[in-house]
């Protein structure tokens, strides 16, 4: 095997007022692998983003997070995306997406050149100078994604970040995401409440019980890349999200929907 | 000209127009008190010692200037120097209070004794402790200490929290949290904390300067103020009181002209409504 980028295993989480709220988890990602957990609402699939980016400790269990090989940027290979744009209001579009790089004490010029680079690659690179706050929300979560990959991360976690998109901008943000995914092979988990969400974007869905969140079911997507708006408009891709649906309802039976 | 934009042209006349009322209403206020006042004055022939018009006001104030204007700079100068003090003392133990939750148990119920308990009945006893100048500005510092150290505390701790997880994230140190996350966050809090500090350090000076009394020869504003009731001098008392307020409105007209400056390209209340 080509190694585990993410590797769980028996992983739990008990919060300080005694909630159990994950597990325990088994999760084992691949290299390169762009997999979604969809659970419902306090099932603890941020819980798992958090502990695998090293912001929360386990209470249990083992977390390897391995690294490309050859790569030897300790701290710096993960990339987070939260659901909110969490941008520093205080400071331009440019400051913002530089700001692991100073942290890491990187040099000026390299940084620019980052900075520019992973501009570029969400399409932002005029909107450099400009402030969050003249920014639309799109624009914003593709400043915190350009944020996210200027380290040049292996993984990238992303926390329900087009959860507060409207359904077009979110569905932009999808093909291009597939496309950043596609030209730089990073691996991504990708949390969502969205089962459509889910299936247009993985190769492999994590279907999560309600709390104490456990991986309920699993359901590969083997669709031929490049996905595109065609395979979103399909027979198989109507059939995959019936069947994330169904794996998902138990969850939901005998929890109000309000 | 389109419609749309006849409207927008309108629309930003109005805006104009009630932002030209909103300084000529309060500024035809003024006249009309001082003529009312005036003519009061004048027509029931009352006497400068119980009631000076306006323009004996001015009179002194122009004829005494060389006095007046003596103890507005020392006034000022112990403002300043109690603002500055409360300043630099605020922002410094918010920060320390910030690093060590140990400190802030240990020394918060002090800053809010110093807070509550009435600085003139806490001056006099400085009075007796400390050179009378250094006692004055103490006054202004304890007054003003507490708006900022509050200010700044809350701005400390309203550190977005998604933004301090990704400073944990990509492995900041604690002085690289404060310069770049918690510092630039707490901005507008702080500046709001100096906006009420610099006012109340002004009140602290004088209020001291009142205890104080003749005792001295560093004659402020206050001071003067006394000495003139002393002596029923009182278009004196009103010109000085006249030279208080407008020291008052100065210092709060730079402090939120600072703010504005500092805050316009990002905070909310420094932005225009349409941006």
């Amino acid at each position: 095997m080509r190694g585990l980028a993410v590797d769980l295993a028996g992983v739990t989480k008990v919060f300080d007022n005694g909630v159990m709220a994950l597990g325990p988890l088994d999760l084992a990602i691949r290299h390169g692998e762009f997999v979604s957990l969809v659970g419902p609402s306090g099932c603890g699939k941020s819980t798992a983003l958090r502990l695998i980016a090293g912001l929360a400790a386990p209470t249990s269990g083992r977390i390897e997070v391995s690294h490309r090989p050859g790569a030897q940027r300790p701290g710096h290979a993960i990339g987070f995306v939260f659901q909110e744009p969490t941008l520093m209001p205080w400071t331009s579009v440019r400051e913002n997406v530089r700001l692991p790089l100073k942290l890491a004490h990187v040099a000026q010029g390299e940084a620019d050149r980052r900075v520019e680079e992973a501009l570029r690659s969400v399409g932002l690179f005029e909107f450099a100078d400009a402030y969050p706050r003249q920014l639309s929300g799109g624009m914003k979560m593709r400043v915190s994604l350009a944020r996210a990959l200027v380290t040049d991360p292996d993984i990238l976690l992303m926390d329900e970040p087009f959860a507060a998109l409207d359904e077009i901008t979110r569905f932009r943000l999808n093909n291009d995401l597939l496309a950043l995914w596609r030209s730089l092979r990073k691996t991504v988990v990708f949390v969502t409440h969205s089962v459509f969400e889910s299936v247009y974007l993985s190769q492999r869905v994590l279907v999560m019980t309600a709390r104490p969140g456990r991986i309920g079911a699993e359901i590969r997507i083997d669709v031929a890349e490049p996905r595109g708006e065609d395979f979103r408009m399909s027979t198989a891709y109507a059939a995959y999200c019936r069947e994330v649906s169904a794996a998902l309802a138990p969850s939901y039976s005998g929890v109000s929907v309000l | 000209m389109s419609a749309a934009e006849n409207q927008q042209a309108a629309s930003k006349g109005q805006d104009a127009a009630a932002r030209l009322l909103r300084f000529v209403l309060p500024l035809l206020v003024a006249l009309a008190g001082t003529a009312i006042w005036e003519a009061a004055v004048r027509f029931g022939q009352i006497p400068p010692y119980v009631l000076p018009g306006p323009v004996a006001v001015i009179g002194t104030l122009i004829s005494d200037w060389p006095v007046l204007s003596q103890s507005l700079g020392v006034t000022l100068l112990t403002t300043l120097e109690g603002f500055v003090a409360a300043a630099i003392g605020g922002i410094a133990l918010a920060l320390l209070f910030n690093q060590s939750k140990l400190l802030e148990y240990s020394l918060f119920p002090y800053a809010i004794i110093l807070q509550v308990t009435p600085v003139i009945a806490i001056a006099p006893l400085l009075l007796i402790y400390l050179p009378q100048q250094t006692a004055v500005v103490v006054c202004a510092w304890i007054v003003g200490f507490f708006p900022v150290l509050s200010n700044t505390t809350l701005g400390l701790n309203s550190v977005d929290r998604n933004l301090a997880g990704l400073f944990q994230l990509y492995g900041a140190s604690r002085l690289q949290t404060l310069r770049f996350l918690k510092l630039p966050s707490a901005l507008p809090y702080v500046l709001g904390g100096l906006r009420i500090a610099g006012g109340l350090s002004l009140i602290g000076a004088v209020v001291a300067e009142i205890a104080a009394g003749s005792a001295g020869a560093g004659s402020g504003l206050a001071y003067r103020i006394a000495e003139s009731g002393y002596r029923l001098n009182i278009p004196r008392m009103f010109a000085a009181l006249l030279l208080l307020s407008l020291a008052g409105i100065v210092i709060y007209a730079v402090l939120a002209l600072t703010s504005h400056l500092l805050l316009r390209r990002w905070h909310e209340s420094a932005l225009g409504k349409e941006t």
